[in-house]
């Protein structure tokens, strides 16, 4: 509770920079609109139509729609902005809707009155129609505050931090601790924003001036401790932490928080996390140099970066071609090659795989049409799935989507048949589960490898360098245990990173790196012998 | 004096006001009277320009009003109509002070005035100034409209059935303390009504409309003797059949 505790004043800091920016804006932009619809009423519906279509949008996609949106400008397209525009295009409705429906509303007696005692159209706005319309704007406003501090918890996954990196990395670690306090500070955030709009709009209703000097007194406290590390940041611009990418699973939580504290030491350098960042997010943000650093997987770069429909003919042609592509495209640097795979693997209860005599892909062939496989948002649309239901002709009675931390439990339970599990997951082991061998080798390589941005690699070589000796110092059996202790102990990545770091250097000193050097080839060899990293001895299955 | 030339409104295709022609002196009131539709109240809105005419003119002491702003001209023409439209949000202090306001009077200056045209419409200023519009009367909120119409010492008023929705007795009364107002400050006013009693109560001149044109102008002696038309005259009738039922009533040996 402590350690989240102590997260709570950056996220709430990023939280309240989203929400009030977004609806001071939203505010800015749908009051003026909505008073210009109902003075050209031509304009009304178009205008409340492109609102109500853009609330249509589910809040998560329309945060991930402007990251692309943004680059293709040449913006800053992860982080702060993306997210204030997600989150001041999703304000917009209510306002505008209910200034329009506010202003429209008054007695058509009284805007008589108004033009008969001899006020301008300024003057019947302001004295006039909006005070009357008042309490529907503020009624407004007032739903608009409340999603938009929901929805705020969204802009994690677009790179800025708020309340939302306590609940996505926390049901991804399974740590409800953390789950409990990013809602319930979210919650307490729309309570307090709300109460605040309410009392001011009680205090212009009943005239009293302390309560509305009052609230807007707190707001005012609020904005100021939101903006105050901007500011200070503007006024001291120190040297820019090196900051490091994490897409939203364990193991990038851990890798994340280690390749931190390798900068941190070898170099000196303060370094930032932006945890939680969207799988294609995570490479538009290193290669606009949003992002410095992080870990990404050759398979999952040679379909979607390189976007190669033809899996890799081997492990050192993928890492070689990616490498290549991502330099000579983006400037990207492939610094560092970890010594492990996290592959999609298909797996299943060993119990059941033992009674159905299967160990292969290709032993699914018959069982398949009875069975259900579970697997993460992205497998069903990924190329590697098209390549192995083409390889094997694969047919399930059914296919379910759903958030990779659940499936594990899904498959031991028999919610679900078979599970595209990563293949790097500690809780293949801890719920024994059982890796199918991909023996036609439909699924491509997925080795683990450190990515830098054209920034870094130009202008911190120390850096690059930290990163480099790297190369080949985790194992499979190393990670899965590391991600083990996240999601079946409950430890944070930051504990268990900073146990695999000391175990690194334990190993570094005993052996030498050379040990690890070693080590890699004797696994690539391995590999290229036709045994695939993640079912070769060292793997699951040697387990049992 | 008040000019209104050719005066003409079409909406579409109907014919609202047809080329009306009439002249209100200075001090006189003049009444418009008419059934519903008749293009009484657009007559009416189209000298402070609340409806802007499609041809003919209107003028004030000889000037054409479509060259005025429309709100610098209103602020000079006092405005009372049925629905009165006390803004709601505002004090009846606030309401009377609008256009003082607005003519950015000196808060003194509305603060004497507000009292005195409380008393003037006889209500007691400090019983009446800080309450709400929703905390009067519907006779009360007749007369706060009246007070907010002459506010700024216009000398011209319009008044659209002001006291339409008044029950008999309040409205009598107040009738009566509006004839009192206008002798005391000599004000050329435009009164619309459909009430024939009223009209004739009220009125020095009646002005007959019918389907948006003109049928007679005149004094209510002339309008009673010498009706133009049938039209006219059954509007004249009115008041006696009223008077004759009454009559009837009082004496016993008729049976009703």
């Amino acid at each position: 509770m402590s350690e989240q505790l102590a997260l709570l004043p950056e996220y709430l800091t990023g939280h309240l920079q989203l929400t009030l920016a977004a609806l001071v804006l939203a505010i800015a932009i749908s009051l003026p609109l909505g008073i210009l619809a109902v003075r050209v009423r031509r304009l009304e519906q178009p205008l409340l139509g492109i609102a109500a279509v853009i609330q249509t949008i589910p809040s998560l996609a329309l945060l991930a729609v402007t990251v692309p949106l943004l680059a293709a400008l040449n913006l800053r397209s992860i982080g702060f902005l993306p997210a204030l525009i997600g989150l001041t295009l999703y304000g917009l409705l209510p306002i505008l809707r209910n200034t329009v429906t506010g202003i429209a509303g008054v007695d058509p007696a009284l805007k008589e009155a108004a033009r008969g005692v001899g006020m301008t159209p300024g003057q019947q706005l302001a004295r006039v129609e909006l005070p009357l319309a008042m309490p529907v704007v503020v009624a407004g406003i007032r739903t608009a505050t409340v999603w938009t501090v929901g929805v705020a918890t969204l802009s994690t996954p677009v790179g800025a931090p708020s309340l939302g990196n306590f609940i996505f990395s926390g049901l991804q670690t399974r740590n409800f601790t953390a789950v409990f306090v990013g809602s319930g500070a979210a919650a307490l955030l729309a309570l307090l924003l709300d109460g605040l709009v309410h009392a001011i709009e009680i205090g212009i209703a009943r005239r009293r001036r302390w309560l509305v000097a009052a609230s807007l007194g707190t707001l005012g406290l609020l904005g100021v401790y939101a903006a105050a590390p901007v500011v200070a940041a503007l006024l001291h611009p120190g040297t820019r932490p090196v900051t490091i990418g994490a897409k939203t699973f364990s193991e990038q939580y851990i890798l994340s928080e280690l390749l931190a504290l390798l900068i941190q030491r070898s170099t000196g350098l303060p370094t930032e996390v932006r945890a939680s960042l969207g799988s294609t997010v995570a490479y538009d943000a290193l290669a606009s140099g949003d992002i410095d650093v992080y870990v990404d997987y050759s398979g999952t770069l040679w379909a979607t970066i390189l976007r190669r429909a033809e899996p890799p003919p081997d492990r050192a042609t993928a890492l070689a071609e990616v490498a290549r592509f991502l330099r000579e495209r983006d400037g990207v640097e492939l610094v560092a090659d970890l010594g492990f795979e996290n592959a999609y693997a298909l797996a299943l209860p060993a119990r059941v795989a033992d009674q159905l005599g299967v160990s292969r892909i290709g032993d699914l062939v018959p069982h398949a049409p009875r069975m259900t496989i579970g697997g993460d948002y992205e497998f069903f649309s990924r190329p590697e799935w098209r390549a192995i239901r083409a390889t094997y002709g694969l047919r399930f009675a059914g296919e379910r989507s759903m958030d990779s931390s659940l499936m594990y439990q899904a498959a031991a339970l028999g919610d679900v048949d078979v599970i595209s599990a990563f293949s790097t997951d500690g809780r293949i082991a801890a719920l024994d589960l059982r890796v199918l061998e991909d023996d036609r080798g439909a699924i491509p390589p997925y080795d683990a490898v450190v990515l830098a941005s054209a920034r870094l690699a130009r202008e911190q070589p120390d850096v690059i360098a930290a990163l480099r000796r790297l190369a080949g110092t985790i194992d499979a059996a190393r990670m899965r245990a590391a991600n083990l202790e996240v999601d079946e102990k409950g430890r944070t990545p930051a504990d268990v990173a900073r146990e695999l770091a000391t175990a690194l250097d334990a190993a570094a000193t005993t052996a030498g790196l050379g040990v690890a050097e070693i080590k890699k080839d004797v696994e690539l060899k391995l590999h290229l012998a036709g045994i695939r990293g993640m079912v070769s001895p060292d793997s699951v299955n040697a387990k049992k | 004096m008040i000019e209104l030339r050719s005066l003409t409104k079409r909406y579409g295709d109907a014919l609202a006001v047809a080329e009306l022609n009439l002249t209100v002196a200075d001090g006189e009131l003049l009444v418009l009277l008419g059934g519903s539709g008749c293009g009484k109240t657009t007559t009416l809105k189209m000298v402070n320009r609340l409806v802007e005419p499609t041809s003919g003119e209107v003028l004030i002491d000889g000037k054409d009003v479509a060259g005025l702003a429309p709100h610098e001209l209103r602020r000079r023409i006092g405005y009372a109509f049925q629905r009165v439209g006390l803004f709601p949000h505002m004090t009846v202090a606030e309401n009377v002070a609008v256009t003082p306001s607005l003519l950015g009077w000196d808060a003194a200056r509305i603060r004497r005035r507000v009292d005195e045209l409380l008393e003037l419409v006889e209500l007691d200023p400090a019983l009446m100034r800080e309450r709400h519009p929703d905390e009067l009367s519907g006779g009360q909120q007749q007369r706060v409209g009246v007070a907010r119409a002459l506010a700024a010492e216009p000398r011209l008023m319009l008044l659209d059935e002001p006291f339409g929705a008044l029950d008999p007795l309040t409205r009598d009364r107040v009738q009566q303390s509006f004839r009192r107002i206008r002798d005391k400050l000599g004000l050329t006013a435009i009164f619309v009504t459909h009430d024939m009693g009223e009209a004739l109560v009220l009125g020095d001149r009646i002005a007959v409309m019918h389907g948006g044109r003109l049928l007679q102008v005149g004094t209510p002696r002339e309008l009673l003797s010498v009706p133009a038309d049938d039209i006219v005259r059954q509007l004249m009738d009115t008041p006696r059949r009223q008077a004759a039922i009454v009559d009837a009533l009082l004496d016993p040996g008729t049976p009703r």
